[in-house]
């Protein structure tokens, strides 16, 4: 244990130092007073923190020596004594899974003390700088989707749960693959990291949903920007980090287990964790989750082959010392997903007919059976990590991920091909991180690392369907430098490079036609590898080199009041499909042409922060704009015909693009145990080289919610949340006509107004059990679309094809043990 | 421990860029790129073929559409259909899976405005209801318009004709028709 308080002491040094000789001070003049007076009319009040993030600790017993006063803190880690005297008191702070700390006051009035216990370690990281949270990124306001959130909404997926934070929305296909965007921006441009793993499968499409389990993961944290450049230089959107629950140095086996029924998909699901920790630093998890839905449904039908199964698993293995230690993470998810029976549609005639249906073009009785089309998606995951501690110096830390992706979509197909998959694709990726964290320094702090990747995909031939993402290997090479400066107590200035290098080495290949109207053949000449009757095949190599930086300022105010300023740089080369796309897309009924001759897109973000924190009042209010050089987006350039009928045909381009918006967040205690919480999530995305507004661009959002929440009483919430959704007004027109043969008419196809605005009302309700052996339950009873709105969401491909979800009743259960 | 971490991921690295072979081509089994329609006259006279080729599939090559020649007046003819997939050697002929599978598909028939005449399905599923890849053609008046053939997979079986047929669209073909 001697570690920990040696810990202790080295970060708090400076405080400790300066404030000896005023506490000596102090005892000498207040020692003298003593003898004068006996005052009993003061205050001491307090608030008990966790040393590693600041998270107030409830529940822990502050006893004075000598009193027979305990008094437990609340749930934002308050306390309060009253009655004291002019005196020199021993105060012992304990709380169940913390060391005791104890301290000396010396009352000569109302005294108020911020104490910090260490209440665990953070496997993750176990640095903390200056004594401060330790945050990623200092100048960026970062968001945190807490345990209980999590626990709260476990049935969720990772998109659906990050909506509880301004400025975050999702783009879905259909209600079970929900991708997050962050401040408009998603897919490349949102890295997603599983325990510091980057996840690799997400990227490509608006149909590949991120392979994650929220389960395996204590809390999240959202950075809307390319700020965190420790891990990435390209998540121009903004970074989503999903962190495992931090483990305690004690002796101890604990648990849960979670039970969620819904009546909308008439399914449920089940998560169990259980978690060993030793004092001496040892460590181990397993965690399971399954879930199995059948179809779902809108107010006014079923939404046939909806339904879908999730089994994921993860364990994890460690020592925690705190001049040393290990980590072994393994994570398994597997998922079948249905896609809605009604959106399979061929041509732009199928579109039309769906679109200007007021129903669903195919409805089946409820079932569990999923049918294609579907997908099956597996994601392995194995991470080793090692640290070793530097006294007076820093932690370097080795990483070695392995993610192994595979992804199989099926479509409905015919003859000898009806069960084989018409996507198959298998990515295996290799990275290694090295980092060096600082502690030489309270004032200054800098952390460097270099990262190398090495991807390899592997899209099977045996589909029998032309492959749209081809064969390549990819090498990654990134390096970086991050570093603040605490100027004074106020101020602190952060900044950070990074240099990212990358090389992509295909193998592809292209249909004749194509190949020689892009005009390839002579522009690309020497990449072509050998020619067939109707194909070519070619080695398309590229090479990108990136650059990213941030540079930032923070600054307290008051107590009350902080002021964060962020300025961050960010390249992302082009994905593979930007690059490579050529043919139909099954899945969204056009064809899609990639560009080889793309360059790396660039951001420009300013964004800043004013939070207000004071007794009841919390606001925290976030302007951002973003400016995006060679911004790369898929527009409708012309109508293909085929055998099969019309297609749009989409193509990748590059353009400059800016996106503004603000993003508020209120929470208000208006009387006791209500609070008000109010979110706005507002921007605007521009095509600034053709003047037009960008495409899937989340419309306003407002959230207002009133809560109820009464602690003396089984910790009863009651809420009730609204969700007033505002027609997005700002779109592109890509709308275009084709001639229908039933009606002998061209007509239009209008794929981009966007719906109506919508208002949804979700109820929810939680109370706690206890039972005698120290498990605690808590049961839950949700209802979202309280009232069963038929409505259609922008940002949902599926909403040409079908409304949204209806309403459904939740219940669930949570054991912890 | 460090060293040996750098070594596996090295010799991973090594082994998987060494073997590279080249992928092997994908020719689309599942494409139809031909349709051909042959109209055989009951008065024993030419054969009628409408026919739209598309080889390079979804490709940027538009479809080559052809009519052999034009339509008598007052007249039957015996239609059938074939579909064939040209990007294989030999071609395949995607009508069999069709037929395999009839009680999954349905051959309509949309008459534009302005031409005189009617098409009716002479083959049926296995439900009794119709296919449509064998049919009757009976000319009218002299006129000239369009005749759409549309292949719809799954099909809502029976239903009155494509408005109401859902499914997805497999085949779309139009044809300016002349009856002399």
């Amino acid at each position: 244990m001697s570690n920990f308080i040696n810990f202790r002491k080295g970060n708090f040094n400076l405080n400790m130092k300066l404030k000896l000789p005023f506490l000596i001070f102090y005892f000498l003049v207040l020692s003298s007073l003593e003898i004068h007076s006996q005052n009993c009319s003061y205050n001491f009040s307090g608030t008990v923190m966790d040393l590693h993030d600041e998270s107030p600790l409830s529940n822990a017993v502050i006893s004075i020596e000598g009193l027979d006063q305990n008094i437990l803190s609340d749930e934002n880690g308050f306390f309060e004594f009253v009655g004291l005297c002019q005196e020199n008191y021993k105060i012992t702070i304990s709380h169940l899974k913390c060391k005791s700390k104890s301290l000396s006051i010396n009352l000569n009035g109302n005294l108020e003390k911020v104490i910090k216990l260490e209440h665990h370690i953070n496997e993750l990281n176990e640095v903390i700088v200056l004594g401060d949270s330790n945050k990623r990124s200092k100048t960026i306001y970062e968001n945190k989707i807490s345990k209980e959130i999590i626990d709260d909404n476990f049935n969720s997926n990772l998109g659906d749960i990050l909506k509880n934070v301004s400025g975050i929305s999702s783009i879905n296909s259909g209600n079970s693959i929900v991708k997050p965007i962050i401040n408009g921006l998603y897919g490349s441009r949102v890295d997603i990291l599983n325990n510091e793993v980057n996840i690799q499968d997400q990227q490509w499409g608006i149909e590949h949903a991120p392979s994650i389990d929220i389960n395996s993961a204590g809390n999240i944290y959202v950075i809307k920007g390319a700020g965190a450049l420790q891990y990435s230089g390209s998540a121009i959107g903004g970074i989503v980090i999903a962190e495992p629950s931090k483990t305690f140095l004690i002796d101890s086996l604990y648990g849960k287990t979670l039970i969620y029924g819904g009546s909308n998909g008439e399914g449920g699901s089940i998560v169990s964790k259980l978690t060993r920790t030793y004092e001496s630093g040892w460590f181990s998890t397993l965690q399971g989750t399954l879930k199995r839905f059948g179809d779902f449904n809108a107010p006014d039908y079923i939404m046939s082959n909806t339904g879908f199964i999730d089994k994921s698993a993860s364990f994890q293995i460690g020592l925690n010392r705190f001049n040393y230690g290990f980590e072994f993470f393994l994570s398994s998810i597997n998922n079948e997903i249905g896609i809605l029976q009604a959106s399979h549609l061929h041509t732009a005639g199928d579109q039309i007919r769906a679109i200007n249906s007021d129903s669903i073009l195919y409805v089946d009785d409820f079932t569990y059976k999923i049918n294609a089309p579907k997908q099956k998606v597996t994601h392995n995951l194995i991470k080793s990590k090692v640290y070793k501690r530097f006294q007076g110096f820093g932690k370097a830390t080795l990483q070695y991920h392995f993610q192994n992706n595979k992804r199989l979509e099926f479509d409905i197909r015919r003859g000898i091909n009806k069960n084989t998959a018409s996507t198959d694709l298998r990515l295996k990726t290799h990275t290694l991180i090295i980092d060096f964290d600082s502690s030489f320094s309270d004032k200054f702090y800098f952390k460097f690392g270099i990262k190398g990747e090495f991807q390899n995909n592997f899209p099977n031939p045996e589909t029998g369907v032309k492959r749209i993402i081809p064969d390549y290997d990819k090498y990654d090479f990134g390096s970086y430098v991050i570093s603040n400066i605490k100027l004074n107590k106020n101020w602190l200035l952060e900044g950070g490079i990074r240099f990212d290098y990358s090389k992509i080495d295909a193998l592809k290949y292209y249909r004749k036609s194509f190949w020689e109207s892009r005009n390839y053949n002579k522009i690309y000449q020497d990449i072509v590898v050998k020619e067939l009757s109707n194909q070519v095949l070619t080695n398309p190599k590229r090479n990108f080199n990136n650059f990213s930086a941030t540079i930032g300022l923070s600054k307290k105010v008051n107590i009350f009041n902080s002021v964060l300023l962020n300025y961050s740089i960010g390249s992302r080369a082009p994905n593979p499909s930007e690059l490579f796309s050529e043919g139909l897309h099954h899945s969204s009924a056009r064809i899609e042409l990639g560009d080889l001759s793309f360059s790396s897109e660039k951001s420009h973000k300013v964004g800043l922060t004013l939070s207000h924190t004071k007794n009841n009042i919390r606001i925290t209010f976030n302007p951002y704009i973003n400016s995006i050089v060679d911004f790369i987006f898929i527009n409708p350039i012309e109508i293909q015909q085929t055998v099969r009928g019309s297609f749009q045909v989409w193509e990748y381009m590059q353009t400059n693009a800016r996106i503004w918006g603000i993003d508020s967040d209120i929470s208000y205690d208006f009387i006791e145990k209500f609070t008000l919480k109010n979110q706005i999530s507002f921007l605007r995305g521009i095509d600034t080289s053709n003047d037009i507004p960008l495409i899937n661009m989340p419309p306003l959002n407002l959230k207002n919610e009133i809560l109820y929440k009464n602690s003396k009483f089984h910790n009863l919430i009651l809420s009730i949340q609204s969700d007033y959704i505002f027609k997005q007004n700002e779109f592109p027109n890509n709308n275009f006509e084709v001639f229908v043969p039933t009606t002998g008419k061209m007509e239009l196809v209008d794929v981009s107004s966007s719906p109506e605005a919508y208002h949804l009302l979700n109820f929810r309700s939680t109370i706690e059990l206890s039972t005698e052996n120290k498990s605690k339950i808590k049961i839950g009873l949700s209802i979202n679309n309280l009232l069963d709105k038929s409505y259609k969401n922008y940002l949902n491909r599926m909403r040409n094809y079908s409304h949204d979800l209806g309403r459904n009743i939740m219940i669930n259960i949570n054991v912890n043990y | 421990m460090k060293k040996l971490y750098t070594y596996a991921v090295v010799a991973l690295l090594l082994f998987s860029s060494c073997s590279k072979d080249d992928p092997i081509a994908v020719n689309e089994e599942e494409v139809i790129t031909t349709m051909i329609v042959t109209l055989v006259p009951s008065d024993a006279s030419t054969n009628v073929t409408l026919k739209t080729q598309d080889l390079d599939g979804d490709g940027p090559n538009a479809p080559v559409v052809t009519v052999s020649g034009d339509l008598k007046a007052s007249l039957t003819y015996s239609g059938s259909v074939k579909f064939l997939n040209e990007t294989e050697t030999p071609a395949e002929d995607i009508t069999l899976e069709v037929e395999e599978e009839a009680d999954d598909h349905q051959l309509f028939y949309t008459v534009g405005s302005g031409l005189t005449m009617g098409v009716a399905s002479t083959n049926n599923d296995s439900n009794g209801n119709p296919l449509g890849t064998k049919f009757d053609v009976k000319s009218l008046s002299a006129s000239s318009g369009k005749l759409t053939f549309t292949l719809r997979h799954k099909p809502k079986k029976p239903n009155t004709g494509l408005a109401d047929a859902g499914g997805d669209t497999d085949i779309e073909a139009t044809f300016d028709i002349v009856i002399e």
